[in-house]
């Protein structure tokens, strides 16, 4: 078994445009990297309570549980355990001013003037300094921390692509409050560890225009901010019963009706005129879509980056379906 | 064969424009005709196409004869130079390529938000010079215009009320097509002006003015504690720069409380309908859902769903069990068998149709009031006004040409 891509890394970025599937790949690398023991923490920031759905569980509190787990091994190991967590800002903030400040009281009259409120939605940039230290707490964690568990790796559901560099606070023309007061030594460590090569940010793209170009984007952004792009999960790809020159043919119009209603005949179908004229209207329009997809995987090509492709999933996602996820991302060496 | 009996009921799922999954259709046509229609919002969660439909319907209107407006957040590359509104200059711009229907008739102008430029517009329209000068140079002020989480929903929100107005005033557009920001949630941007406003209302600043105007009377030992755990926490300098922010902004309060009271009054007008755009996938149905409910909370009318990106219908012919099994036997006898990658391709279809239908059935029982449009997903990307007036025939349930 070769050695996974990202062996080294211990915080697993995972962006990508809306609508592409990035909690659904997020929470199938946690279970990746879960397999073989390892102990892995899934985070998510946005407030959607996305993982308690995909794993089918009571919404998730501002503390870490054990959700699942992890995949099984190659060799029949027995998986790790993946826990989640749900990081809000508010609770970030009380726990960041006790753990800092020691402000027992001083925390509940900060709420009654409408100052975590301030803070968490209002402040700039202070929210999200609050939601990557709580992360980077989560995998900075070590032995010496007591009673607190030590993950092997951290998967952070992030921010779609379009935020991303703001939200990991690298954006610096974007001047905020993390970025002037005390908090911003906070702030500096999280950035070092974000730019660290125990950080990666993996991009989630389906194959068609608008999510690859914001992928590219995505890309030359992170990369210019000095963050570590991990791989590209090209997610949602279409079934490939069908081989190159099938299509092509398709494409062509060079597939006859007869052949069609002969295989059917062979098959115990009828080979009626509506039978082949439908399926060969369906092979017409997915030869056109696949010759698209073809074109965006070229452009995915040219990113500099390994990819890895998920299948789309018919019946949606349930746990069963992460787990074939996992499964997959692990057999392409991305855990 | 109990296969092929179970067949019809399987396989009449169909998935298209002219499907009605438990709701109503929604009549675009009608709506984009009235002439009572002033204001079209279309509302929804991250990447479901919020933008391609707001463009879309913005000029199939202004091809039936509207003066429109299209205010898009943050359109594609390609799309928003098809529309020649790539220059961010917060100033609507013709669209060219526009076929008005009769001499006289309709017409398209876009343009791209650019929230600190209508933040800065607010204050300067509102401030003395001098005092406008003191904000738009306050660090604390220079923060929030550009990156606070909701300026966006904000000033999305201001720039349709300042472009109402002068459309009232002016007597130039007649529709307004609003898209709104990429939020974290859907409903962010109804949120946003009240969260900003009870910000510039509440006790926290009054805190923060308390300082500032001198006696001591106020600072009791809990503001005290309060005050000195903020210079801990975000440092003397970032709260002074607050304190002269706040003061400076004080008399400009009751002004922006008062704009953002009247957009929420113009959204809830009856010359205001609101789209929610969604597509098949069950985390952007649950946002549409909450919207629905939300915008019957706040009394804003809802005109309807949009279903976006729809999966193609597949051609009533097979169900998928037959066509899977009937594959199967294909591949043993010939593994290339195109056939049988046919076969296994249209039960793909009919399972992913069937899920679909599914999903809009159960928001439909949900919301049986509210009509909905299901758009089959295009091929390919759209970004040029053809691609947009396909778009605008599918909206309006016609068979493209």
């Amino acid at each position: 078994m070769a050695t996974p891509d990202f062996s080294k890394v211990r915080l697993h970025i995972v962006t990508g445009k809306g609508g592409t599937g990035k909690s659904t790949v997020a929470a199938a690398q946690a279970l990746a990297l879960a397999s073989t023991g390892r102990n892995v923490l899934l985070c998510e920031v946005e407030g959607r309570q996305g993982i308690a759905r995909m794993f089918d569980v009571e919404p998730l509190p501002y503390a870490e549980r054990r959700i699942a787990t992890g995949l099984v091994g190659p060799q029949g190991q027995r998986g790790g355990v993946v826990h989640a967590l749900h990081i809000d800002p508010e609770s970030a903030l009380l726990e960041y001013l006790s753990m800092y400040y020691k402000l027992g009281r001083a925390g509940k009259a900060l709420d009654r003037f409408g100052v975590v409120e301030f803070a968490t939605t209002i402040a700039p940039g202070v929210r999200d300094v609050l939601l990557t230290g709580k992360v980077y707490e989560a995998t900075r964690r070590n032995s010496r921390n007591k009673g607190a568990t030590v993950y092997d790796a951290v998967v952070l559901d992030a921010p779609p692509t379009g935020r991303i560099a703001q939200f990991l606070g690298v954006n610096n023309e974007l001047a905020g409050l993390a970025r002037m007061g005390p908090i911003k030594s906070q702030a500096d460590s999280v950035t070092t560890l974000f730019r660290s090569d125990r950080t990666v940010c993996h991009l989630v793209t389906v194959l068609e225009e608008m999510p690859v170009q914001e992928t590219a984007d995505g890309i030359a952004e992170l990369r210019r901010h000095r963050i570590a792009v991990g791989g590209v999960v090209v997610n949602q790809v279409r079934p490939r019963d069908l081989d190159d020159d099938d299509l092509a043919a398709l494409r062509a119009g060079k597939v006859t009706k007869k052949r069609v209603a002969g295989e059917l005949v062979t098959a115990g179908l009828p080979g009626t005129a509506t039978l082949v004229d439908g399926l060969l209207a369906e092979g017409r329009d997915h030869a056109e879509r696949r010759a698209l997809e073809d074109t965006q995987r070229a452009v995915v090509e040219t990113l500099d980056a390994p990819t890895y492709e998920l299948p789309r999933l018919v019946g949606g996602i349930d746990l069963g379906g992460l787990y074939d996820l996992a499964r997959l991302l692990r057999d392409q060496g991305m855990a | 064969m109990s296969a092929s009996q179970r067949q019809p009921s399987r396989t009449r799922t169909r998935v298209g424009p002219q499907t009605l999954t438990g709701g109503r259709h929604l009549d675009v046509d009608a709506l984009l005709d009235d002439r009572r229609t002033g204001i079209i919002v279309c509302c929804g969660s991250g990447g479901v196409g919020k933008t391609t439909t707001s463009a879309a319907l913005a000029l199939r209107a202004a091809e039936r004869g509207r003066r429109v407006v299209v205010l898009t957040i943050d359109p594609a590359r390609r799309l928003a130079q098809s529309m020649g509104i790539e220059a961010l200059d917060n100033t609507p711009r013709p669209v060219a390529g526009v076929a008005s229907g009769s001499p006289g008739g309709g017409s398209l102008d876009a343009m791209m938000l650019d929230m600190k430029r209508t933040f800065d517009e607010v204050v300067e329209g509102q401030a003395s010079p001098e005092k406008a000068r003191q904000i738009l140079e306050n660090p604390f002020y220079i923060a929030l215009s550009s990156s606070f989480a909701g300026t966006q929903e904000y000033m999305a929100m201001e720039k349709l009320g300042q472009i109402h107005t002068d459309a009232q005033r002016d007597g130039t557009y007649d529709l307004i097509v609003v898209d709104t920001p990429p939020s974290r949630s859907a409903l962010d941007f109804l949120d946003a002006p009240e969260r900003l406003s009870s910000f510039l209302d509440g006790r926290f600043i009054k805190l923060l003015l308390a300082p500032a105007r001198g006696p001591a009377r106020l600072m009791t030992a809990g503001l005290t504690i309060v005050t000195n755990a903020l210079t801990k926490v975000l440092g003397a300098q970032v709260l002074r720069d607050m304190q002269t922010f706040v003061a400076a902004f004080d008399t400009l309060f009751g002004g922006f409380r008062q704009r953002a009271q009247k957009t929420f009054e113009l959204l809830q007008a009856d010359g205001t309908a609101f789209l929610v755009v969604a597509s098949p996938e069950p985390d952007a149905l649950r946002e549409a859902a909450y919207f629905v409910e939300r915008l019957s909370e706040d009394d804003m009318p809802l005109a309807g769903l949009v279903v976006n990106r729809a999966s193609p219908a597949p051609t009533d012919i097979v169900s998928a069990e037959e066509a899977m099994a009937a594959a199967q036997r294909l591949r043993k006898q010939d593994p290339e068998s195109l056939t049988a990658g046919l076969l296994r391709l249209h039960a793909d279809r009919v399972r992913l149709a069937e899920r679909e239908a599914m999903l809009q059935r159960r928001f439909g029982a949900a919301h049986p009031q509210v009509p909905t449009a299901v758009i089959p997903a295009l091929a390919g990307d759209v970004h040029d006004l053809d691609g947009l007036r396909q778009v605008g025939t599918l909206l309006a349930g016609e068979r493209p040409t």
